[in-house]
C-alpha cells in the first residue's frame, strides 16, 4: 500500500526504520564486534564500541581447538542431505494436495503439522536405541533423515500453497496436448514452481542448520555439525566472550550470508501462501 | 528435466558422502571430554601420544551439563560412541558398579598405581576395583584477596570459621567500586549451588538423608545452613548470584570484584595466572570455612577418565587413560607450561616434588584434599557415600531440582523456608518414585 | 478435473509422505506409550517391568506439573503478542516509503538465521549478564542498580530472547499481506475522512488476518517445544521450567524414562489441545 509522501515524511521513515533495523540487528553486531576484541576489551567497562585493538587471535584459538571445516562440512552435508530428500519426498505429495484434492486433504496436511508438536526429549531414549540397532549413531545420514523427518511437515506444507496458486488451466491446457502425468510434472508444473521449491529449500536448510537437540544427541566425532561445535564453547572456565563470539560467529556466518544473498527467495519462502 | 535429475544426482553424492564413515582410522580412539582447562590443554598434546603410539585421538568436547547427558545417554543404551568418557566421583562408582565400565585393575607397573592419591582412588572405585583414573582431583578452599584483607584490617586464618569469614566479607565489601565481599556460587544445579551448599551444610551438621533413607531437608541444620548462606549474600554478595556458576565466579575474581571465593582447588592456578588474572599477585588461601562442629565445607571431587565395557578398542583407550594421567605427563606440562599449570590433585608423588611445594598453592590443596572423607561427610551417621552429592542414581535429579529452589531463594523470589519446604517435598516426591 | 485415475496416481504421489510421517509419529509414540507404562530406570539397570498408569499419576501429581504447564502457555502466549503487535508495527513501517528498504529488511530479518543456542548464548552472557553485561553497563552508565534480568525477571528475559528470534519471521509475513493490501481502499478510505486507527481497524487488520493466523499456527508449533533457549539460560529454575523441560528433568536429569515418557504423553495431549483450538481458526482462515 505505498504511496508517494512528502520528503519530510519519507526522512522520518527512513530513519526511523534503521533506527528499529539496527537495534534488531546489534546483538549480532556486538557478537561479531566481540570476537575481534581480547578477552579483556570484552568485558571493558565502560565497553569499548569500535576503538579497540583489532585482533585475529580468538578465531586462530578456536580453530586450532577444534577443526571448524570439518564441522561446517558436516553441517553442510546434514541440512543439504535433508532438504534435498525432504523436496523429493515433498513436491509428489504436494503436487497431489494442490491438484487432486480431497475432503482429507486439509486433515492430512494440518496432521502432518501435528507431528512437530511431540516433545523431542520425550523420544530420546527411543530414538537412541533404534539408532543403536541400526547403527545409525554419529552418522550423517542418521541426521539427514531425522531432519528430512523433522522438517517435512513444514515442506510439503510451503510447497502445497505454492503449487496451489499455479492456476489449473494450465494443467489442462498441457492434459490436451496429450502430456501425461510425468510430462504434466516435469515440463508444466516444475518450472513454475522453481521460485517456490527455491524459498522451501531455503526455510528447510536454515531450519535443519540451527536444530540443536538432535544434531547434539546423536553425534560424536564424525557426525557432529556446528551445534555440537558451539557446545564445547558454551561456558568454559575462565573469560571467554571473546571466543564464544569468534564462535558463535563462524557457526552463524555461513547461513547468515546465504540467507543475506538469497532473501529475497527467502522472503517469498517465508510466505507461506499468506498472500493470494 | 534436468532440475529433478540434477537434485536427484545431488542427493545421491550427499548420500554417499553420507554412508562412508568419516576417517576410519583402524584405531582412533573417541574420547568425550570436557571443556575446562586442562582438558582443552590436554588436547593440545594428543599429537605426542599419536606420535608415540600411533594410535589417533578423536576429541569430543562438551559443556559439562551436555556431556553429562551425552555419555548418560549412551552408557546406559550401551550406544558405543566413546571409547574413553570423562566422568566425575558421582558417577564412577555408579557406572562401576552396574558393571558398564572396564576395572583398571591391569594397569602397568610404571603407572604407579599406589601413588595415586587415596582419597581419589577410593572416590572412584566401586567395592575396592578402580574404574576410572583421575586425571585432576580437587576439594574446596577460600581464596582471598591479600590486599583487601589487609585493607580491612583483618588476618585470615588457616582454617577460619563462618563467623569470621561473614565479618570479613562484610568489612570486604564496597559496592560503589565493584567489589563484593564473598563470590559464592549461585546457579542451579547439582554439581553448581547444590555441590556448594551440600558441602557447606555438613559443616553445619546437616545431612540430605538420615539412615533410613528419609530426605533431612526440613532439619533445623538445613535451615541454618541456607539462612547464613543467604544473609551472607544478601550482606556482601555480587548482584545476580543466584546466575554465578563456578566460571561466572572465576571471572568475577580474575576481574578483581571478588574479596574472598570458596570453591574448587583447581581455580587456584586460574586466579593465579597473571595473564588471566588481574588480581594474580595478592591471592591468599585458607580451608573451606567450619562451625567448630569438625567438618569443615570443603568437597572431593576428580575428573576421571574411563572406559564404557563394550568398546573394542579397550587395549588403546587403556594406553591413553595411562598416558594421560602418568606422572610423565605431569612432567610434560611442567616442562612446557610451568609446575603451576600441572593438572593437581591426582598423585602423592606430584606433593612430593620440591618443585611443586614451591607453588603457593599447592600446600593448601593438599591439606584440603585430606581433610575431605567421602565416607563420614558430617557430623551425624548417613546411608550414602559423597561429600557434596549423595552416590545414588537418583541424587543429580534431585538435587538440581533442589538448587531451583535455592537459587530462587537466592534471587528474593522466595523465603528459605519455603525453599526448604518444597525441597524436602519434591525429595520425599522423587524417592518414592525411586522405589525407597 | 480429478479423474479415477489421477486420484490413484495422487494418492501414490502422497504416499511416501504420508507413510514416512506415520511412521515418524507413531514408531516413538508408541514406545513413549508403552515406556510410560513401564518402571524404566536406566540408572538402575533399564526396564523394571510393569507399573500401570503409576507414571501417570505421579507425574500428574507432581508439584512442578500444573506451574510448568503454565509456563508453557504464558511463554507461548507472550511470545505470539509481542512478535504478532510488534510484526505489524514493523511491517507498516517498512512498507512505508523511505530509503534503503532493501538494507533494512535485510537486518530486521538477521536474527532467524542465528541458532538458538547462539542467541541464547549472546543473550545470557553479553547482554544480561548483571556484571559484565552490556545492558549492566548502560544501567551503570546512568546512575542505576544493574538488574540480574535472568533471575529478577527471568520469563521475562526468555520471552524478550525467543521474541527476538521469532520477531524477524512473523515481520516478514505479515510485510507481504501489507504489501498486497489494496491502495486505492485505503486511499478512498481516507479521503471520506477514516481516522488511521479506524483504517487499521477496519481495513488492515481484517485484510492481515489469514497472515497474523499463519503466524500464530506455525511459531507455536515451534515454540511448544522451546528447550535450547531454557536450557542455555535458566536450565528451568525460577519457574521457567515449561512442560517440555520439565519432561527433559524427568529423562535425563532424574534418569526415570518411564515417568518421562508419561509426560511426553501429556505433552502430546496438551498440543493437540493447541492444535484443534488452532484448527478451528486455521482452518476457517485457511479457506478464504
Amino acid at each position: 500500500m505505498a504511496r508517494a509522501v512528502t520528503p519530510k515524511q519519507k526522512a522520518i521513515n527512513t530513519g526511523l526504520a534503521w533506527t528499529i533495523g539496527l537495534l534488531i540487528f546489534f546483538p549480532i553486531l556486538w557478537t561479531i564486534l566481540t570476537s575481534f576484541k581480547t578477552e579483556a576489551e570484552a568485558i571493558a567497562s565502560p565497553p569499548v564500541f569500535l576503538n579497540f585493538s583489532w585482533t585475529l587471535e580468538n578465531y586462530a584459538i578456536v580453530q586450532e581447538r577444534s577443526d571448524y571445516l570439518r564441522f561446517l562440512w558436516n553441517s553442510v552435508i546434514i541440512a543439504g542431505g535433508s532438504t534435498i530428500l525432504g523436496v523429493i519426498i515433498a513436491v509428489p505429495a504436494a503436487w497431489s494436495m494442490a491438484f487432486v484434492p480431497s475432503r482429507r486433504t486439509k486433515d492430512i496436511l494440518l496432521w502432518m503439522l501435528s507431528t512437530k508438536m511431540l516433545p523431542a526429549v520425550g523420544v530420546l531414549y527411543p530414538i537412541y536405541l533404534i539408532f543403536i540397532q541400526l547403527g545409525l549413531l554419529d552418522s550423517r545420514i542418521g541426521l539427514v533423515v531425522i531432519l528430512m523427518l523433522i522438517n517435512l511437515p513444514i515442506i510439503v506444507w510451503m510447497l502445497y500453497t505454492y503449487f496451489r496458486e499455479i492456476p489449473g488451466e494450465i494443467l489442462e491446457a498441457a492434459r490436451m496436448d496429450g502430456a501425461g502425468l510425468r510430462e504434466e510434472i516435469l515440463y508444466v508444473l516444475t518450472p513454475m514452481a522453481v521460485p517456490g521449491i527455491a524459498s522451501t529449500v531455503l526455510l528447510s536448510f536454515i531450519l535443519a542448520w540451527n536444530e540443536a537437540f538432535w544434531t547434539l544427541n546423536l553425534t560424536a566425532a564424525n557426525a557432529a555439525p556446528l551445534t555440537a561445535f558451539i557446545a564445547s564453547y558454551s561456558s568454559p572456565e575462565g573469560l571467554f566472550y571473546a571466543k564464544l563470539s569468534a564462535a558463535s560467529t563462524m557457526a552463524i556466518a555461513p547461513i547468515l550470508i546465504l540467507g543475506w544473498f538469497s532473501q529475497k527467495q527467502l522472503v517469498r519462502g517465508l510466505t507461506f501462501g499468506a498472500v493470494k | 528435466m534436468s532440475l529433478k535429475r540434477a537434485l536427484a544426482a545431488t542427493t545421491a553424492l550427499n548420500l554417499c558422502a553420507a554412508v562412508v564413515p568419516a576417517a576410519a582410522q583402524d584405531s582412533s580412539i573417541t574420547i568425550a571430554t570436557v571443556n575446562n582447562g586442562d582438558m582443552i590443554r590436554m588436547q593440545g598434546y594428543t599429537d605426542q601420544f599419536t606420535a608415540e603410539t600411533g594410535i589417533g585421538v578423536e576429541w569430543v568436547t562438551l559443556e559439562e551439563n551436555i556431556l553429562r547427558q551425552r555419555v548418560t545417554t549412551d552408557i546406559t543404551t550401551r550406544g558405543g560412541q566413546f571409547d574413553i568418557m570423562t566422568i566425575g566421583m558421582y558417577e564412577t562408582p555408579i557406572w562401576g558398579a552396574n558393571g558398564w565400565l572396564i576395572p583398571l585393575d591391569d594397569l602397568s607397573a610404571e603407572y604407579d598405581v599406589d601413588d595415586l592419591l587415596p582419597a581419589m582412588a577410593g572416590g572412584l572405585s566401586h567395592d575396592g576395583t578402580l574404574y576410572a583414573a583421575p586425571f585432576y582431583g580437587e576439594s574446596s578452599m577460600i581464596m582471598y584477596r591479600t590486599d583487601l584483607m589487609e585493607k580491612a584490617g583483618l588476618e585470615m586464618p588457616d582454617d577460619p570459621t563462618w563467623e569470621f569469614v561473614r565479618d570479613a566479607a562484610i568489612a570486604m565489601t564496597d559496592r560503589d567500586n565493584d567489589v563484593y565481599g564473598i563470590c559464592l556460587r549461585g546457579k542451579a544445579g547439582w554439581g553448581e549451588n547444590m555441590a556448594f551448599l551440600t558441602a557447606m551444610s555438613n559443616a553445619f551438621g546437616a545431612r540430605w538423608f538420615d539412615e533410613n533413607w528419609r530426605p533431612q531437608l526440613d532439619s533445623d541444620a538445613w535451615s541454618e545452613t541456607l539462612n547464613f548462606y543467604l544473609d551472607l549474600m544478601e550482606e556482601a554478595g555480587p548482584p545476580g548470584a543466584s546466575s554465578n556458576g563456578f566460571n561466572e565466579n572465576l571471572s568475577l575474581f580474575q576481574q578483581g570484584k571478588c574479596g574472598m571465593w570458596i570453591d574448587a582447588t583447581v581455580a587456584a592456578s586460574f586466579v593465579t595466572n597473571p595473564d588471566d588474572s588481574a588480581v594474580a599477585d595478592s591471592v591468599g588461601f585458607a580451608l573451606a570455612p567450619n562451625t567448630g562442629k569438625g567438618r569443615n565445607s570443603n568437597w572431593l571431587w576428580a575428573w576421571a577418565l574411563a572406559i564404557p565395557a563394550g568398546t573394542n578398542q579397550q587395549a588403546e583407550a587403556k594406553q591413553f587413560i595411562e598416558w594421560a594421567t602418568s606422572k610423565d605427563y605431569i612432567e610434560l606440562v611442567a616442562e612446557n607450561e610451568g609446575w603451576a599449570n600441572v593438572p593437581p590433585g591426582a598423585r602423592t608423588s606430584l606433593y612430593e616434588n620440591p618443585d611443586y611445594q614451591a607453588v603457593p598453592f599447592a600446600d593448601m590443596t593438599l591439606k584440603s584434599i585430606l581433610s575431605a572423607d567421602p565416607l563420614n561427610p558430617t557430623v551425624e551417621p548417613v546411608p550414602y557415600v559423597g561429600i557434596q552429592f549423595a552416590a545414588i542414581p537418583e541424587f543429580a535429579g534431585i538435587a538440581t531440582q533442589v538448587g531451583q529452589e535455592i537459587s530462587a531463594a537466592l534471587a528474593g523470589r522466595q523465603s528459605a523456608e519455603e525453599a526448604l519446604s518444597k525441597a524436602q517435598a519434591l525429595t520425599e516426591e522423587e524417592m518414592e518414585a525411586a522405589g525407597y | 478435473m480429478a479423474t479415477q485415475q489421477s486420484r490413484s496416481a495422487a494418492r501414490l504421489m502422497m504416499a511416501p509422505a504420508v507413510v514416512l510421517l506415520l511412521g515418524w509419529m507413531l514408531i516413538p509414540l508408541t514406545m513413549t506409550l508403552w515406556f510410560s507404562f513401564r518402571r524404566y530406570l536406566p540408572l538402575r539397570g533399564g526396564d523394571l517391568g510393569w507399573t500401570g498408569f503409576d507414571n501417570y499419576v505421579r507425574f500428574f501429581t507432581s508439584s512442578a506439573f500444573w506451574p510448568s504447564v503454565q509456563t508453557t502457555l504464558i511463554l507461548v502466549g507472550g511470545v505470539l503478542v509481542i512478535t504478532v503487535v510488534l510484526g505489524i508495527l514493523l511491517a507498516l513501517l517498512l512498507d512505508q516509503p523511505m530509503w534503503g528498504q532493501g538494507a533494512v529488511r535485510v537486518l530486521v530479518i538477521a536474527p532467524f538465521f542465528v541458532m538458538p543456542t547462539v542467541s541464547a548464548l549472546v543473550w545470557k552472557n553479553m547482554f544480561m549478564d548483571p556484571v559484565n553485561g552490556l545492558f549492566s553497563h548502560l544501567w551503570r552508565a546512568v546512575g542505576a542498580e544493574p538488574v540480574a534480568f535472568l533471575s529478577d525477571v527471568p520469563l521475562g528475559s526468555l520471552i524478550v530472547i525467543i521474541s527476538w528470534q521469532w520477531l524477524p519471521f512473523a515481520t516478514l509475513i505479515l510485510l507481504t499481506a501489507v504489501q498486497s493490501l489494496d491502495n486505492e481502499q485505503m486511499e478512498a478510505a481516507e479521503m471520506d475522512g477514516a481516522s488511521v486507527l479506524s483504517r487499521f481497524r477496519h481495513l488492515v487488520l481484517p485484510h492481515l488476518s489469514r497472515a497474523i493466523t499463519i503466524v500464530i499456527l506455525i511459531q507455536t508449533i515451534f515454540l511448544l517445544s522451546i528447550f535450547a533457549e531454557i536450557f542455555v539460560t535458566t536450565g528451568g529454575a525460577f519457574d521457567t521450567r515449561t512442560l517440555t523441560y520439565l519432561i527433559y528433568q524427568r529423562v535425563l536429569e532424574s534418569q526415570n524414562v518411564g515417568l518421562g515418557s508419561a509426560g511426553g504423553v501429556y505433552a502430546i495431549i496438551l498440543a493437540n489441545i493447541v492444535a484443534i483450538f488452532l484448527m478451528r481458526i486455521v482452518g476457517k482462515n485457511l479457506d478464504r
